[in-house]
């Protein structure tokens, strides 16, 4: 028996007990009850490092020497087995093989496999685990997306960070639990669009939703006061505000006013708390040169890894970054190189700066997209240049950090990069094992709404114990 | 119950609004048990997933769902049972019972095992316990020992009355003019036709429908509905009654010669979401579109979740999964795609929509047809002179082609490579950079290019967007390329070129100018391959430059020409004519004229039936790609069966949808709409009807009320005012004095008036109202009001969509009621959903009320709100009186309806008298204060005296009474 049912018979029903609690520790936001949780969570904090679009797992993280030989090839028809295609590549008469045009070396104790294109991320491949067999159903971003965010492909569902924020609460009083941070690539590339959605609560109280922040004047909306209003008249307005607002309850006896009182304090400290956090400008020289040259550029996916790791430092729940532009249907070459610079430096010196704080072992960083690429060429291929299309059968993300094997490789996919061949890894199976590792029972972790208790993982799920330290 | 309780008041200070289920612990030991009140909720939850209607999933063939044969000692064995291998529900379901569900379900057991069909599938019948809401609210109440509270007083009422019916709040005429008791009913009247009234009810239905002025999923861009979202708002004004509402609404195409009207309303079922990105396919999302209509159908008039029988039967409920695929049969039938069709560029919408054209568009259109007929017939009479004549010089013609000398080339995603003469152009994706290459002419005066492209690839496919040759004017000899000379980025040729299958293209130039060098601009794009280009000149008189097809014509003896190649060749003869060129500009122009008319002209989405029914499948685990069984139209068939004379489509659907036989309609929407006006559904679970779903808390008023509704003849003004005229409704909303005492916080036996946060269009309107500000105007698209700059460009394509940027409106665009406001499904205004407006993805009926940070940060610094506090503050003092008192009460009573107490007035005084001194000090701040939103501050008032009574507007704005209905 787990805390959940002594806990529960009482006071709580069963089925809301996980719901009580995420009330119980926003009662005091400052505790974070970690006999709260269904086990002992190794993460406290989620660093999720969105790569939108679908970076193809062929030219960064699958290595497949042997694709060299069937350069213009057709894909055997075994391989695709009636695989279904997107409406871009449906109507093309041929399917000729594009060997990746990067190299690949080994790295690390671990000997991993990795691509020229992440000479930064190389450097910490015994500290990464890398899952090569993930899979989904979803072959558009949106749908993709939807499902890698909220586990299913229609809108409707509460995002990841939503149900962490629901589950567990906030572990700062000044700053909300779950944070999404959005970049644009520096390449000419199409950036696919994103959407609210994905970082939305769905039918989870709004609350829980993810804030979105951004450079500039407002990281948080409608965060400064508006000109004329400096800190001293917005703390005598709220003083009045909460005077008036005590006689109101007084009369009305209403909590909801108390609660109202309250969050009008908490928009005030975060008016405080939020500059601050936003304000990189007191980073040191080093942390910019080692973020690279992006990094000093607000909104870059540089900037925004430094601020992950200020968020973290503040107790943020979960951090989720989007880095868009990863969908190369042609010239992958160049939009490929044009991603990584965007990203991989960056990466690195998050992994690296966490690792050096003490943070990486409570802290757990998901890197990836929400599909794969596929290994034929979309359009004309030539020796140096093509395109690839939407592949859901296989893709690769890696993991770091809290109870995360170390140096690992975990999946084998066939010698198309094309079906998985061993341990396939589902999106609601890296869910489920990222919720494991904050201490959560994915099974356990449920709202009813419409007469159905609904999960993160759906009715699916298993985690992934062989990744787990 | 008890635990409902204790939960929230441990928890009060940090509450926000708990939706939680209807308590169902009724029971007393003495009482009879009910199966539906007492068993059927354990028994639902806990066991019907593996013992229930989906027969995939049942276990050991023990269905308890209904009365059957099974051994009610081993069930109670089972249940009590301490083995892990035997107990029920097993552990490995996570689920338990606790000791007093299982001493009910041992009494029911003991009992006989009786069984209810469930309650809401019964038929409704008017009960004879009571005669009017309050009646039935008192019995419980009695029962339960409660005792209602005093009625609300006056003051309260009107500003209760004005914001539940009209979304606005009272003027200080009408507080003056419904002071009394007495005036009461004259005040419900009153607010029940004002226009306002329409627009504050259709936000709910808006909700329902998932209205949004843009497609959704990921390239989202707009579409055109708010002619529905108009109609709605007039249906309720004109008090439509709920049954034509509905029919009008599923079905009105279908009536016997449906008015424009009647086909506008049937946008309802069009409002759902439309992917248009590239690549998808196509029945996938036909099938998406399709199980949409069902789920919303289902849940807006039925109160069931139908989503749960996309894939499989339903788990909890008595709906198979061919019951899903059965209705979907009625909405199977519309002449539309997946993908959505957006052929014309200006068209924002998708077939089948109609045109919405005002009478001087329409007289505007038929003037500019007319002048096209006559250029057309000009056309037609240009003299051609000799053409057998001409066709033999140009038959005899060699035309001699020299290649230009090419010494520069820029532009394009890469830098193009130039080498012998040849311009090479890389892979392109962007479509702003053109190719410029710098060409020399040596003073030559070309009378006509002959353009070469190849490729080194294999293939190369490309958009070829545009050709400009300096200055000059030129014409292409063949009319697809008319696309690269219009100007218009926008038309291109589409050109796939391989080694073997070069492209060509000539073009004459009208004009020339002695020249050492001109630059050619090129657009090339979505290039998958390398392309090389080089250009060619002659002086060969431009009359017999031509085609290799119109050539081969010239070539043949005029009496063997067919009609068609005879006509093709006077055609381009004319071609060369500058008469004709003038008029075909002139008539080039005039289609422009027409189309940007017709872009004028509002389209609307609609329902249509195609002639040939589409076969209708169940899906297997609900995939598009994955037919079983055929099924043909059907109403579920657990639920009263359609009667004959029905017509089998959407018509018959939607009359047996609102038919005396059909449970539920009437049951879901009184519940709805007293949802709407006291906070909570007497279901709370106003979407789920089901099993799943809450019990009413008070079953036979909710009877009562469905029946009443009916029987008026679903008159919707009578029902709501019914409600606002019941005692129950105009209790105080106070929570007693001693909390403690308090058994009922979340109200659900009323014994208090409703008291709730304002939904998010009505905060809003309400600043804007009181301020003066608000721009009173029905209907008509969606406007743009303030807007935080940058959040759109973050997330949203910037290739496919126009939309890419918020464009702020202008003028009376920014004080528009908020349920004007533009709604993009992927970027939703961020003021509406930090207030909770559902994403408007997907059918929601009941919204959350969140109490945040986030909320206090908006109303603080939106330059909505700090607009609005000047305004407010302008009125206090040109209209409050002379003292700060006087000017202060108006300010409060614009907002609340009420003067405000010695102590408020205390606080309120002293904040603007600091602020005052304050701005004195800093009048920079005050005019920085003041400088805030698109409208110019009165002149007429001290900038200092102005900032300080803006500053208290904004305390005014931001008070926790102001934003809730009490």
């Amino acid at each position: 028996m787990n805390a959940a049912s002594t806990a529960s018979d009482s006071v709580f029903s069963r089925r809301n007990w996980l719901k009580s609690l995420a009330i119980a520790s926003l009662a005091n936001p400052q505790l974070f009850a970690s006999q709260a949780v269904h086990f002992a969570p190794k993460a406290r904090r989620i660093i999720w490092l969105t790569q939108a679009g679908a970076p193809s797992q062929i030219d960064l993280f699958d290595y497949k020497p042997g694709l060299a030989e069937f350069f213009d090839k057709d894909l055997p028809d075994s391989v695709r087995d009636g695989q279904r295609l997107t409406g871009m590549t449906s109507g093309q008469k041929r399917f000729p093989i594009a060997p990746s045009l990067f190299q690949f070396k080994q790295h690390g104790q671990s000997g991993m496999w990795l691509s020229d294109l992440l000479p930064h991320t190389a450097k910490f491949a015994d500290d990464i685990c890398l899952i090569r067999s993930m899979h989904t159903e979803a072959i558009n971003h949106d749908p993709a997306m939807t499902l890698l965010q909220t586990g299913h492909q229609i809108g409707g569902r509460p995002s990841f960070g939503a149900w962490v924020s629901y589950g567990l609460g906030s572990e700062n009083a000044e700053l909300p639990a779950f944070v999404a941070l959005i970049s644009r690539p520096s390449g000419p590339t199409n950036a696919q669009p994103l959407h609210e959605r994905m970082w939305s609560s769905g039918f989870l109280p709004t609350k829980f939703q993810g804030v979105r922040m951004s450079s500039g004047k407002d990281p948080v909306l409608f965060l400064s006061n508006p000109p004329g209003i400096d800190i001293d008249r917005r703390r005598a307005m709220l003083n009045d505000v909460a005077a008036m607002n005590r006689l109101n309850f007084d009369e009305s006896h209403d909590p909801e006013t108390l609660a109202r009182i309250d969050q009008y304090e908490m928009a005030f400290r975060m008016q405080t708390a939020v500059p601050e956090l936003a304000d990189l400008s007191k980073e040191s020289a080093k942390v910019f040169e080692r973020y690279g040259p992006e990094s000093q550029k607000p909104g870059t996916y540089a900037a925004n890894c430094i601020m992950a790791r200020r968020l973290a430092e503040r107790g943020v729940r979960f951090i989720q970054l989007y880095h868009r532009g990863w969908d190369q249907h042609n010239n992958l070459p160049s939009g490929i190189k044009s991603q990584c610079y965007d990203t991989d430096q960056p990466t690195a010196a998050l992994l690296g700066e966490l690792k050096e704080h003490g943070m990486l072992d409570d802290t757990l960083v998901i890197w990836g997209g929400e599909f794969g690429r596929t290994v034929y060429s979309q359009g004309t291929l030539t020796t140096d240049n093509h395109g690839r299309d939407h592949h859901p059968r296989c893709f690769s993300v890696w993991m770091a950090g809290a109870g995360i094997k170390k140096g690992h490789v975990y999946g084998e996919t066939d010698d198309f990069s094309y079906n998985i061949v061993k341990d396939p890894v589902h999106i609601h199976d890296l869910n489920a094992t990222a919720l494991h590792l904050l201490g959560i029972d994915h099974t356990k972790l449920i709202y009813r709404f419409q007469g159905r208790d609904y999960r993160l993982t759906d009715v699916h799920g298993e985690v992934v114990k062989k990744i787990l330290s | 119950m008890l635990r409902v309780h204790t939960i929230s008041r441990f928890l009060r200070p940090y509450l926000f609004i708990l939706l939680v289920a209807v308590p169902t612990g009724r029971t007393r030991a003495a009482d009879p048990l009910r199966f539906n009140r007492d068993i059927r909720p354990i028994l639902s939850d806990n066991c019907f997933a593996c013992h229930g209607p989906d027969q995939a999933t049942r276990k050991a063939e023990l269905r308890l769902d209904r009365a059957g044969d099974w051994d009610g000692e081993e069930f109670v064995r089972r249940i009590l049972s301490d083995d892990p291998e035997e107990i029920m529900p097993p552990t490995t379901s996570l689920k338990s019972l606790s000791a007093s569900q299982k001493e009910l379900l041992k009494r029911w057991i003991a009992d006989g095992a009786e069984y209810e069909s469930h309650w809401s599938f019964v038929p409704t019948v008017k009960p004879t316990t009571g005669n009017n809401i309050d009646e039935f609210i008192r019995a419980e109440l009695t029962q339960r020992r409660l005792e209602p509270a005093k009625r609300a007083d006056a003051a309260t009422l009107v500003r209760r009355v004005a914001l539940d019916l009209t979304g606005l709040p009272p003027t200080i005429e009408e507080q003056q003019r419904f002071a009394s008791p007495e005036a009461y009913e004259k005040m419900v009247d009153y607010y029940l036709s004002s226009p306002a009234y329409g627009e504050h009810m259709a936000v709910a239905w808006l909700d329902a429908a998932r209205y949004a002025d843009t497609n959704g999923y990921q390239v989202d861009r707009d579409r055109e509905l708010w002619p529905w979202r108009d109609w709605v708002v007039r249906a309720f004004n004109a008090n439509m009654p709920f049954d034509q509402f509905t029919i009008e609404q599923l079905a009105g195409d279908l009536l016997p010669d449906p008015t424009l009207d009647q086909r506008i309303a049937t946008g309802f079922h069009r409002n759902h979401m439309m992917n248009e990105e590239g690549g998808i396919i196509d029945a996938e999302f036909l099938a998406e579109y399709t199980a949409d209509r069902v789920e919303t159908t289902a849940a807006v008039w039925l109160g069931q979740t139908f989503n749960c029988c996309r894939c499989h039967d339903h788990k909890y409920d008595p709906f198979t999964q061919r019951d899903f695929y059965a209705m979907k049969a009625y909405f199977h039938n519309v002449p539309e795609r997946g993908v959505g069709i957006y052929s014309n560029p200006i068209r924002t919408n998708s077939p089948p929509f109609i045109k919405l054209p005002s009478p001087e568009l329409e007289s505007k259109l038929s003037t500019i047809n007319a002048n096209l007929k006559r250029v057309e017939d000009r056309i037609a009479a240009v003299d051609v002179g000799d053409v057998d004549l001409w066709a033999k010089q140009l038959s005899e013609t060699v035309i001699e082609w020299k290649q230009l000398e090419l010494t520069k080339a820029t532009g394009g995603d890469q830098p193009p490579k130039l080498a012998e003469n040849a311009v090479s152009v890389g892979p392109q994706e962007t479509r702003t950079n053109n190719i410029e290459i710098v060409v020399k002419l040596n003073h030559t005066r070309p009378t006509a290019l002959r353009i070469e492209c190849e490729t080194p690839d294999a293939e190369a496919t490309f958009l070829w967007s545009e050709l400009k040759v300096g200055q000059a004017i030129i014409r292409p000899i063949e009319t697809e390329h008319y696309k690269l000379v219009d100007n218009d980025r926008s038309t291109r040729t589409r050109l796939s070129v391989t080694p073997e299958k070069p492209a060509q293209a000539i073009f004459v130039a009208e004009t020339t100018a002695e020249e050492s060098e001109v630059v050619i601009t090129l657009g090339v794009e979505n290039a998958n391959g390398t392309t090389q280009w080089r250009i060619f000149a002659t002086a060969t008189p431009t009359d017999l430059i031509a085609s290799e097809s119109i050539v081969a014509i010239a070539k043949q003896e005029p009496s063997k020409r067919t009609e068609t190649d005879q006509k093709l060749l006077v055609d381009y003869r004319k071609s060369q004519k500058a008469e004709y060129r003038r008029l075909t500009d002139e008539a080039t122009a005039l289609r422009k004229e027409i189309e940007i008319v017709e872009a004028e002209i509002p389209t609307t989405l609609v329902m249509d039936e195609q002639k040939e029914p589409r076969p209708t499948f169940v899906l297997m685990r609900g995939a598009y790609d994955k037919p079983g069984d055929s099924v043909s139209m059907a109403t579920p068939s657990v639920l009263p069966q359609r009667a004959d004379d029905l017509p089998k489509n959407r018509l018959g659907l939607a009359r047996w949808l609102v038919s005396s036989e059909n449970p539920l309609t009437s049951r879901v929407t009184v519940n709805r709409f007293w949802q709407q006006l006291f906070g909570v559904g007497l279901v709370r679970s106003s979407e789920d009807f089901g099993s799943q779903g809450d019990l009413p808390s008070h079953p036979e008023l909710l009877d009562w009320l469905a029946v009443d509704f009916q029987e008026s003849g679903w008159d919707v003004k009578r029902l709501v005012k019914l409600f606002v005229m019941s005692e129950t409704y105009r209790q105080s909303s106070s929570h007693p004095v001693d909390v403690n005492k308090n058994v009922d916080l979340s109200n659900t036996w009323l014994a208090r008036g409703p008291r709730y946060r304002l939904p998010a269009e009505v905060i809003r309107d309400q600043a804007l109202a009181a301020s003066g500000l608000l721009m009173n105007k029905l209907g008509g698209p969606a406007v743009k009001p303030y807007h935080p700059p940058g959040l759109y460009e973050q997330v949203v394509a910037q290739r496919d969509n126009p939309q890419a940027t918020y464009k702020q409106g202008q003028g009376e665009d920014l004080y528009r009621r908020s349920m004007y406001t533009y709604w993009k499904r992927s970027v939703p205004h961020p003021s509406m959903m930090i207030f909770d407006v559902p994403f408007r993805e997907v059918c929601s009926m009941r919204r959350s009320r969140s109490n945040t940070p986030l909320q206090a940060l908006n109303l603080m610094n939106d330059p909505t709100y700090v607009e609005a506090s000047r305004f407010l503050a302008q009125r206090m003092i040109q209209e409050g009186g002379e003292t700060t008192e006087a000017r202060i009460t108006h300010g409060f009573q614009l907002l609340l309806a009420r003067t405000p107490s010695s102590q408020e007035l205390k606080i309120l005084v002293a904040a603007l008298q600091r602020s005052q001194a304050d701005f004195e000090k800093d009048a920079e701040a005050a005019l920085q204060l003041l400088a805030v939103g698109e409208s110019k501050r009165s002149a007429s008032i001290a900038p200092t005296e102005l900032a300080a009574f803006t500053s208290l507007a904004s305390t005014l704005l931001n008070l926790d009474e102001t934003i809730t209905k009490k």
